[in-house]
């Protein structure tokens, strides 16, 4: 039995070489290292010091940790450099599909007069501004030139309920068409829910949407936000919730938050609120700065540091309501975490690179006009049509080459932008490029002025803190939104 | 209780060593399998007319004592009559030792490939022989033309089966053809898909074969050590990757010990971020035979000590979609919430259990033991559960 090599359980923590890393000093004090896929490691500053200089380490543990994660290799890079690529290739393989967020904005009609709204709203006033049918018919034959097999058709306005005869034209030519096509489609809608009737959640119903309404919090304060001429926006809402759930179940109904400065101080209550009504996902956004939110900024918005302190407060709330027992989940926390703590892509089309808008998204408009994204459209309605791709009746491949796609491909790449190139949370960030064009007139923008950076900054440095603490009860809450609630063990 | 694999008998007309199905006559005219293969069992069954078998061409028979003045070659008077019974393949060499290479109803059948090997894991219960073993390539050709088509899972392990080179590839072409609907799970260290001509030779078996390749670390330093070999890890990784890029079936297996359950943990979320494409990951108690023996200091570690690490190895895998399996480790030494991953891992003709079992309500449920662990490793943990207390 002898005859076996001696090959001895090596100790050497010395000869190794750096494989392409990323770096970020945490609040705790650790270091973040991040791998050009998205592995990451915390270490403490003396062995990061010794790394970055390529010294050895001290601690055989540390350095197999290094390794396994493809920081830094032993004998050639070989391996872990084909097993990097392998992981980078499937983290950015949402690309594969091309736009799979097919958003149909039916209306512009809305009966509130919210201060923040982000598109310029027009009165409910006879359809003049609903999408035609002719121009249904044309954003559908776009729908499917889209290769992808996964197709998400999301319906906006305005309130898109108040044109709900060109929704259920658009659903019955999707589904038509699909008799051949065959690809996997989900519809969803954004909607006050105030319009409900029950022809509508029949129609729901039997396509399967995914409802998706605004609630900002404690009844006072969602009023004080939408204002409803002679009425309760917040009753309303409530009142629909329960008539969705009834008729969709639960799962199939979530809400949004919008953030004004008045919600920054109420950070426990806009979430018990949730708590209240039953939901198990909150996702906490701060106000969006486009459209008719841009000029009423001064009033309405805030600094992103009082998003970040709110956000924070929310959080611990949120972690702790958990503990308790009640499972809800911070929508905006899944979505950063399902980057970190899996090597899969994001769906998440807000947070891509390279961006979601056009390469992830397109936006039909009611006027038969299609834009990269949702904030595309809405630059448009303060007179930039940067970010317009073309009409509905232009061919697919004229819309994807189109000024403003080289644009977007030219901007939209995170891994190569000034200050995104070198930035430690860059493997699971994406660029705003419609955002840099709204605030600075170009696309690429400054980071030290963005607020996308510095929100999504901020974020994952919460985010990170709670993961490099390792407190046993967070990280097992954040398993749960991340991979699901497991059901009782059923391991066969 | 479990049935050993050989026996020993008398044998007549019978000039070189031969494979051949036993058959009772009912099934053997049903002639699922050609008759000059079949070993017409007449052990239970009086009156036959042997010049009537000759006239159709059965192959032999079984005969319980020799009493049958047969012109057919009979095997008779076994030592251990039950060794064999109908819908076996034995292997019958002219000395009378009788090998059972396949036994219908088992929980496990397995082909062995070769002795050879280009690992020398620390803890391997079958020792690499270097010696030309090459005509067991022909042996699994014929064998698998005798073996039950409706066999659900059918085993190959060595030694290195890839060292068999093109060998393999017949070998799988033959299970294609003659068991298509068997699944072939093939116990290999992958090292030699490193070469990715080699891997394409394999494309008319994608799907039909699943590749259960050991990973035991999440590093090449560690893994190399435990399969003694230098540059092991990185062959098993890129080989890995060659084979998901083909469409193969892949799983990834662990054996437990002192020398790879210090990294557990980081070695699941290796597989995880590096190698996803694993349907299924077996992390497996060890097997104290061959070198595991000869290793024990540096390999044995009480299960109980790592147990609660393999339960939160187990469950990470499960929560990412992984399906995962415990094999080896009786239920007594594992916690609640680990009890729903563990299988009966272990094959009839090894398998055990130890006194404290008979008062054990799981005992139905548990793995049990090897037949070859000694005192030297016995679990201090060892006990029999109360309360049927599966999760």
């Amino acid at each position: 039995m002898n005859e076996q090599r001696a090959i001895q359980a090596a100790s050497s923590t010395g000869n190794y070489g750096q494989l392409p890393f990323r770096f970020m000093r945490l609040d705790t004090g650790q270091v973040l290292v991040t791998s050009e896929a998205g592995d990451f490691h915390v270490l403490d500053p003396s062995t990061f010091a010794a790394f970055a200089r390529r010294e050895p380490l001290a601690d055989g543990n540390t350095l197999r940790g290094l390794e396994a994660k493809h920081l830094l290799y032993k004998t050639s890079p070989e391996t872990a450099v084909r097993l990097l690529a392998t992981k980078l290739r499937t983290r950015k393989s949402f690309l594969r599909g091309g736009p799979s967020l097919h958003i149909f904005v039916v209306t512009l009609g809305c009966d509130h007069g919210c201060h923040y709204c982000q598109v310029s709203r027009r009165l409910h006033s006879a359809g003049r501004y609903d999408m035609s049918l002719e121009t249904a018919a044309a954003a559908v034959d776009r729908l499917f030139d889209s290769p992808s097999p996964h197709l998400t058709v999301e319906f906006q306005g305005g309130e898109p309920l108040l044109a709900f005869p060109v929704i259920r034209r658009i659903v019955e030519l999707i589904q038509a068409r699909n008799v051949q096509e065959c690809r996997q489609i989900v519809f969803s809608i954004t909607s006050t829910l105030h319009h409900l009737t029950d022809e509508i959640l029949e129609f729901m119903r039997i396509h399967d949407f995914q409802v998706s309404t605004s609630l900002d919090g404690p009844a006072d304060l969602h009023d004080a936000n939408r204002p409803l001429p002679g009425g309760s926006a917040h009753e309303l809402t409530v009142q629909g919730l329960q008539r969705a759930r009834q008729a969709l179940g639960d799962e199939s109904v979530s809400a949004l938050t919008t953030l004004t400065r008045r919600s920054l101080e109420r950070p426990k209550e806009i979430v018990d609120q949730y708590v209240r009504l039953g939901f198990r996902s909150i996702f906490l956004r701060p106000l969006s700065p486009y459209g008719f939110a841009n000029k009423s900024e001064r009033r309405l918005g805030y600094a992103v540091e009082d998003y970040l302190r709110f956000y924070k407060t929310a959080l611990s709330h949120i972690l702790e309501i958990n503990r308790s027992g009640y499972l809800i989940e911070e929508a905006y926390a899944k979505i950063l975490l399902s980057s970190i703590l899996t090597p899969f892509p994001t769906p998440y089309v807000d947070l891509r690179s390279p961006v979601g808008s056009g390469f992830g998204t397109l936006v039909y408009n009611y006027d038969g006009g299609v834009y990269a994204s949702d904030e595309g459209r809405m630059l448009k309605e303060v007179g930039n049509d940067t970010l317009r791709l073309g009409s509905v009746t232009d061919d697919f491949q004229t819309l994807m080459r189109s000024p403003a796609m080289e644009l977007l491909a030219a901007s939209g790449l995170a891994e190569t932008l000034p200050g995104c190139s070198d930035c430690a949370f860059v493997p699971y960030c994406g660029p705003d490029p419609a955002g840099s064009l709204s605030r600075h007139g170009d696309p690429v923008g400054h980071r030290a002025e963005s607020e996308h950076c510095q929100r999504h900054m901020g974020l994952f440095r919460i985010l990170f803190n709670h993961l490099a603490e390792g407190d046993p009860a967070t990280l097992g809450i954040f398993e749960d939104w991340v991979h699901g609630v497991p059901s009782v063990a059923k391991a066969a | 209780m479990a049935l050993p694999l050989h026996t020993r008998g008398t044998v007549a007309g019978h000039g070189a060593s031969a494979l051949y199905k036993v058959l009772s006559l009912a099934e053997a005219l049903r002639q699922d399998f050609p008759l000059p293969r079949a070993m017409i069992d007449l052990r239970e069954l009086d009156g036959v007319d042997l010049s009537a078998l000759v006239a159709i061409g059965a192959g032999a028979i079984l005969d319980k004592d020799g009493s049958l003045a047969s012109p057919l070659p009979t095997l008779h008077s076994l030592t251990m009559p039950a060794v064999v019974a109908p819908g076996d393949v034995v292997r019958v060499h002219p000395s009378g030792q009788v090998n059972v290479l396949y036994r219908r109803g088992a929980n496990a059948n397995t082909l062995f490939a070769t002795e050879r090997c280009n690992s020398q894991c620390l803890m391997c219960s079958q020792p690499p022989r270097e010696e030309d073993d090459s005509w067991r390539i022909g042996e699994m050709i014929d064998l698998l033309q005798l073996i039950d088509r409706d066999l659900p899972v059918l085993g190959i392990t060595g030694g290195e089966p890839c060292l068999l080179g093109d060998g393999l590839v017949e070998i799988l072409r033959t299970a294609k053809q003659y068991l298509p609907n068997t699944v072939l799970h093939v116990l290999t260290n992958g090292r030699l898909f490193a070469d990715r001509a080699f891997v394409r030779s394999f494309d008319q078996s994608a799907g039909q074969v699943v590749w259960a390749v050991p990973v035991y670390a999440d590093n090449a330093t560690d893994h190399d050590y435990v399969v003694q070999a230098d540059g092991a890890f990185n062959e098993t990784v890129n080989g890995l990757h060659n084979l998901a890029e083909r469409d193969h079936r892949i799983e990834i297996r662990c054996v437990l010990h002192r020398q790879t359950v210090h990294r557990l943990q980081e070695l699941v979320e290796f597989l995880y971020w590096n190698l996803p494409f694993a349907e299924h990951v077996a992390l497996m108690g060890l097997e104290p035979m061959g070198y595991a023996r000869s290793n024990r200091d540096k390999l044995w570690i009480d299960p109980i000590e790592y147990a609660d690490t393999l339960s939160q190895a187990a469950a990470y895998l499960w929560r990412r979609g992984i399906t995962v399996s415990i094999y080896n480790i009786p239920l007594c030494l594992l916690p609640d919430q680990a009890r729903p991953f563990a299988r009966q891992s272990i094959s009839d003709w090894k398998n055990v259990f130890v006194p404290e079992c008979q008062s054990c309500t799981l005992r139905e449920a548990c793995c049990g033991f090897f037949r070859s662990a000694g005192d030297g490793w016995r679990s201090k943990g060892i006990q029999a559960i109360e309360s049927k207390a599966i999760a």
